[in-house]
């Protein structure tokens, strides 16, 4: 069982945020691997285990300068990775990214590709389908847990009012919800094998994709953007025994009791 | 007005449609007098609700034979493109098989997708809203290629109101031959048990957070909930921690909520969580650090223990 993870390295999401010059996230400072993708990264350790072997790798896009999140995915335990990164891929919407992985994970066979459902910075939540579409493959997403019984996989799928039973043949590919699974931490053994672990750098000439990438691919224009008209703070009481009582007044001046 | 189509998702749910693709027909009628809604499974029988809400055609993909709806639907979306010309615009409510169908369709149209849109207007073209870093900015944006832009908009983001509009003319929109990338197959349902309303639906919100300490506290939050008559939320710390489902998310990468109130307990109020509750009406919060951001939105800011506030707010609550 070979498994692909899509992870994503993005700004710290604890640290301020703001747009650079091209109403792009700036990702100018210290990139980390996005938490949401740790999930992915212990399902398929977890999963390749169960089914009696193979090999997890990671695929991502981005710059290749620091690649310490990437990293920290292999540190984990996945055996290799692919980073895909090139000048012109800057401003990339969400298909084009689709279509760069894409042509990334089609260089070597692979039985499931997870990702999670959405990143943590852009949080667009579309790559993961467009990608399967691109890759032919079925489908299934929020899932919540995730087994392989031969070629079949077994998902439990989240929806409004529990979940779904969904299966579907291999290859496929998942998108996992947070906290489906909890993340092992590196172990000091792991971060040094980290270090010798291959992660293979590729351009958009490599990957021989035609069409324009980047900002000039994309098809989505910010007109403006304004600040967001802000809330104001109210009453603020430290609770001395008073603050149940202090609910209960306020929910009744709004007539929700 | 314009006369070029927009297409609505219209989601099934028990003899009608959610109620985001509700509110996604409604506003559409304002951008165009020409309004479809793409539906499935229940198919003719909601020729009357779709028409209610304003929609003169309902495009009917039928029976998905247990497939999950991203593939079939887009395909039958794509089918109808190819047959018959593009819309303006196809509107997609921000949920589970909504982004599916988004995702499918982009791909398959090779057409962009703009995600989490809270507002759509025509400005010499559509331009639509997008709330970002936890909602203190507001990004407008719009398609700059050839369209259908697709647009996937977040609930709440429009109110739906009826038209009184006749039935739509339905009109059968087969997905055609899908082959191994439909082989997604739903073999079971399983409904949790549920008392109350949904999340997004419900008039009071209560929601716990990394302060509750251990996943066990959150039953605190689902009795003060319940006794409210509302839903109970989560932020995004406890869900990743496993303490409670994602479907109970409340932020940016959850769901949006704009509840009467909304009762924030033990959340600090990062940014990701904030753009999915400051449009509530009125915020209650509870938090033991008096310099924690939520205080900064809430109405009503208690500093204490929920350990201590939530039980003695429940003990009076059921004392009523």
């Amino acid at each position: 069982m070979d498994i692909v993870v899509c992870v994503k390295q993005i700004p710290d999401p604890a640290a301020p945020q703001s747009f650079d010059g091209s109403n792009n996230l700036d990702r100018s400072g210290k990139l980390i691997l996005d938490e949401a993708d740790t999930y992915g990264v212990e399902m398929a350790l977890q999963l390749v285990e169960s089914t009696g072997g193979g090999e997890v790798s990671v695929v991502s896009m981005g710059s290749a300068n620091d690649v310490s999140g990437v990293r920290s995915a292999l540190a984990m335990g996945a055996a290799r990775a692919t980073v895909v990164s090139d000048e012109s891929l800057r401003g990339s919407d969400a298909l084009t990214t689709a279509k760069v992985l894409a042509a990334a994970i089609r260089r070597h066979p692979f039985d499931l590709v997870l990702a999670a459902t959405e990143s943590s910075d852009g949080y667009t939540g579309t790559m993961p389908v467009q990608l399967a579409e691109l890759l032919s493959l079925p489908s299934v997403t929020f899932a919540k847990a995730v087994a392989i019984e031969g070629t079949t996989l077994r998902v439990q799928r989240q929806t409004e009012l529990g979940y779904d039973e969904v299966t579907a043949p291999l290859p496929a590919l998942v998108t996992l919800t947070a906290g489906v699974v909890e993340p092992r931490y590196a172990s000091f053994k792991g971060i040094m094998a980290a270090k010798s672990k291959p992660i293979e750098v590729l351009s958009v000439a490599d990957l021989g994709i035609g069409g324009p990438v980047g900002a000039a691919g994309a098809r989505e224009a910010v007109v403006a953007i304004d600040a967001a008209e802000a809330r104001q703070a109210g009453e603020k009481y430290v609770d001395e025994g008073d603050g149940a009582e202090r609910i209960v007044a306020f929910l009744e001046s709004i007539k929700v009791l | 007005m314009d006369s070029a189509p927009i297409w609505v998702l219209a989601e099934p749910a028990e003899g009608t449609f959610t109620t985001t693709s509700l509110e996604l027909l409604s506003h559409a009628r304002g951008l165009s007098s020409e309004v479809a809604a793409i539906t499935w499974g229940a198919g003719g029988a909601l020729a009357a609700p779709a028409g209610e809400y304003g929609a003169t055609t309902l495009y009917d993909v039928g029976d998905l034979g247990g497939a999950l709806p991203g593939v079939p639907v887009a395909a039958a979306i794509a089918g109808l493109i190819e047959r018959g010309g593009a819309p303006r615009a196809i509107l997609i409510p921000s949920s589970y098989d909504g982004r599916d169908v988004a995702g499918r369709l982009s791909a398959r149209l090779d057409r962009p997708v703009l995600t989490n849109a809270t507002g759509l207007s025509d400005d010499g073209g559509l331009v639509t809203e997008h709330p970002v870093f936890g909602g203190s900015l507001l990004v407008r944006a719009r398609f700059s290629a050839e369209g259908p832009g697709i647009v996937v908009v977040r609930a709440k983001s429009f109110s739906a109101e009826a038209s009184g509009g006749a039935p739509a003319s339905v009109v059968a929109a087969p997905p055609g031959e899908l082959g191994t990338t439909n082989a997604a197959a739903i073999v079971a349902h399983h409904v949790e048990e549920r008392t109350g309303p949904q999340l997004e639906e419900a008039a009071v919100v209560v929601s716990g957070g990394r302060g509750l300490g251990e996943a066990p506290a959150y039953s605190l939050i689902e009795e003060l909930a319940g006794l409210l008559h509302g839903a109970a939320g989560a932020s995004r710390a406890i869900v990743d921690a496993g303490w409670v489902p994602y479907s109970r998310q409340v932020g940016q990468t959850g769901k949006t909520v704009k509840p009467t109130v909304y009762i924030a307990c033990g959340i600090s109020g990062a940014t990701q969580h904030m753009v999915g509750m400051k449009g509530s009406k009125n915020i209650v919060a509870v938090n033991k650090d008096p310099d924690a951001p939520i205080f900064q939105i809430a109405d009503l800011g208690i500093v204490g223990d929920v350990h201590t506030v939530l039980p003695a707010l429940i003990e009076r609550l059921r004392a009523r």
